[in-house]
């Protein structure tokens, strides 16, 4: 069985992300990192793996589209205990949306070939958009199984328990499929030392566009189908009144504030 | 005038208020068409409530095929009903539920049209292009984009407008899908539908008392004081985390979005994941014992202080002064 986890290399939350002067995310100003929504869907990958009847025969490759620094989201996923690698890097790819990048994903899924398994995060941590992976169903025409919390497969039987907007439901599907895990669906393991080291010998293939036989004129920001019109940070919040609380006195001005907003 | 689809947001037939927020967006690009996926019979009603959101039209496309499956079924549907509907077609807006962004996803795809999601307003350029506001990068900046490729797909967050009465024509359409049985291939086995609290949708209040992990899994203060301002109840990550209350009350960067007029937050340190999720409500309060918790850099209003003290206290003055 072949399982690929699609991995992003994106800007570090916690720090100050910006834009570039063409309106795109700056992916240099500040360090990079594997999304931590996606080590979600590599924790998954490598525990279907080990639940195998043999897990020497499930493959499990960490693939991602990203320019050269991105390697290091493969890297991480070697080094939790992927198998395999591939990164797709090509100038041409910079400035895709989201159409663009399920594209090449979706070409690199079929040019790694015979594929069971599309695992993906529930989102990127810096798009946010939580579409890439519906996407990418409907560009390998395969059943769509996403934001799974609970994974459960036998044999080609997949079956998951999604929260939904309104319902909780279980799903089923037969494989090959793309499913995404939400932060439900289990701790991520950290890569042991033994792992870090054996990453260091494990395949990684890298891909231009011609190898994956996408053309440069299908992606990238110049025939992006959305355009970023404007990029502005927003305003920091003036600072608000911090009052403590001393024998109630902090119920009393909070409902004095709250009356004064006209909340009440 | 060109038609502007609207995926109305409903739960079996009932009507949600994002409906006719989109509605209320969708006349100011063109004519507002709703759409209705769901059962045949609830058509008549559900149009009706549409009209009086300014619906010039309303396709009600039966779910009989479409309602046991995921998502890809309702992408169809509505990729053959933009089809027929052909050039005069302006954007075509979805509620952005997780639902609705993977149906537009699905739908960009099909369609070769470029996809926008979870804008906070949509209006319309001087040549009539929508043009979209997103918050972005937890609410840090905010972006202005448009589609450049084919119909806009625009996925819209619940609480983006005020939705306005306007009586529209409300002329039904039954329009007939036929789904492919590749889309019928993820099957919804069973569907336990969340119960009904008695307050309001998280996503769509006007007022959110949040709890974490300062509650110590004690939410009995938090509810308090969200049914003292008629609010609703939401929770940081750690409270979910420890078990202390389901998922789906989980506001940030995995769970929901929240933009209410007043978000009060107790025992919630702040992290940016929790950030993403509120820091664009307008008026923010936070209750926490620690004062040099990161949510006391948002707050319009804070206390610093025991949320088991103050928010019961809180409570109680609410109710009097309400009467």
């Amino acid at each position: 069985m072949n399982i690929v986890v699609c991995v992003k290399y994106v800007p570090d939350a916690t720090a100050d992300r910006q834009f570039e002067s063409d309106k795109t995310v700056d992916r240099e100003g500040v360090d990079g990192l594997l999304s931590e929504l996606d080590e979600y869907a590599v924790e998954q990958a490598l525990q279907i793996k080990e639940k195998a009847e043999d897990p020497a025969s499930v493959q499990v490759i960490a693939l991602t589209v990203a320019p050269a620094a991105g390697v290091d989201a493969v890297r991480k996923a070697l080094q939790m205990g992927a198998d395999q690698g591939v990164h797709v890097s090509d100038d041409a790819i910079a400035g895709s949306d989201a159409g663009a990048t399920s594209l090449v994903l979706a070409k690199a899924v079929q040019k790694v070939g015979d594929v069971d398994l599309v695992l993906c995060g529930m989102a990127s941590t810096d798009g946010a958009m939580s579409v890439v992976p519906a996407m990418l169903a409907e560009r390998l025409d395969l059943p769509q199984v996403t934001l799974a919390s609970v994974i459960e497969t036998q044999g080609d039987q997949v079956r998951i328990k999604r929260d939904g907007d309104t319902a909780t439901e279980v799903i089923g599907a037969t494989m090959p499929l793309v499913m995404s895990v939400t932060d439900q669906s289990g701790e991520a393991r950290y890569p042991s030392f033994k792992g870090i080291m054996a990453a260091k010998k494990k395949p990684l293939e890298t891909y231009s566009l011609a190898d994956l036989g996408v053309e440069a004129d299908q992606v990238g920001l110049s025939v992006a189908w959305t355009q970023v019109q404007d990029t502005t940070a927003r305003p920091p919040r003036t600072a608000g009144e911090i009052v403590t609380d001393e024998d109630g006195s902090g119920a009393t001005a909070l409902v004095e504030f709250l009356a004064a907003k006209k909340f009440i | 005038m060109t038609e502007v689809l609207v995926l109305i947001d409903h739960a079996d037939g009932e009507v949600k208020k994002p409906t006719y927020e989109l509605l209320t967006i969708a006349r100011g690009l063109g004519e507002p068409s709703a759409v209705f996926i769901g059962s045949g019979d609830q058509g008549a009603a559900v149009a009706e409530k549409a009209k009086s959101y300014g619906a010039a039209k309303v396709y009600v496309i039966d779910d009989a095929d479409i309602k046991g499956y995921l998502v890809a079924p309702k992408a169809e549907a509505l990729q053959q009903l933009v089809q027929h509907i052909g050039e005069d077609l302006a954007a075509v807006l979805i509620p952005s539920t997780f639902e609705g962004k993977e149906v537009a996803g699905r739908l960009a795809v099909k369609l070769g049209s470029g996809l926008i999601t979870d804008a906070v307003d949509v209006q319309a350029d001087g040549d009539g292009t929508p043009v979209t506001t997103q918050s972005v990068f937890a609410g840090n900046y905010t972006v202005t984009a448009k589609v450049t490729q084919g119909t806009p797909i625009i996925t819209v967050k619940p609480n983006s407008a005020t939705p306005e009465a306007a009586e529209g024509a409300a002329e039904v359409e039954e329009f007939t899908v036929t789904v492919s049985d590749s889309a019928k291939s993820a099957q919804i086995v069973a569907s336990q539908p969340r119960k009904a609290s008695g307050r309001p949708e998280l996503t769509e209040a006007a007022i959110v008392v949040a709890g974490g992990r300062g509650t110590g899994g004690k939410f009995e203060p938090v509810e308090g004081l969200a049914d003292a301002l008629g609010g609703a109840v939401g929770a940081s990550r750690a409270a979910v985390d420890s078990g202390w209350i389901p998922h789906s009350f989980q506001i940030g960067q995995t769970g929901k979005t929240v933009s209410p007029q007043l978000y009060v937050a107790g025992g919630i340190s702040g992290a940016i994941q929790h950030r993403a999720g509120m820091q664009t409500s307008k008026t923010i309060v936070a209750v926490n014992k620690d004062e040099e918790a990161p949510i006391f850099e948002l707050v319009d209003f804070g206390v610093v202080g025991d949320l088991h003290a103050v928010f019961p206290a809180a409570a109680e003055k609410v109710t009097e002064r309400k009467g």
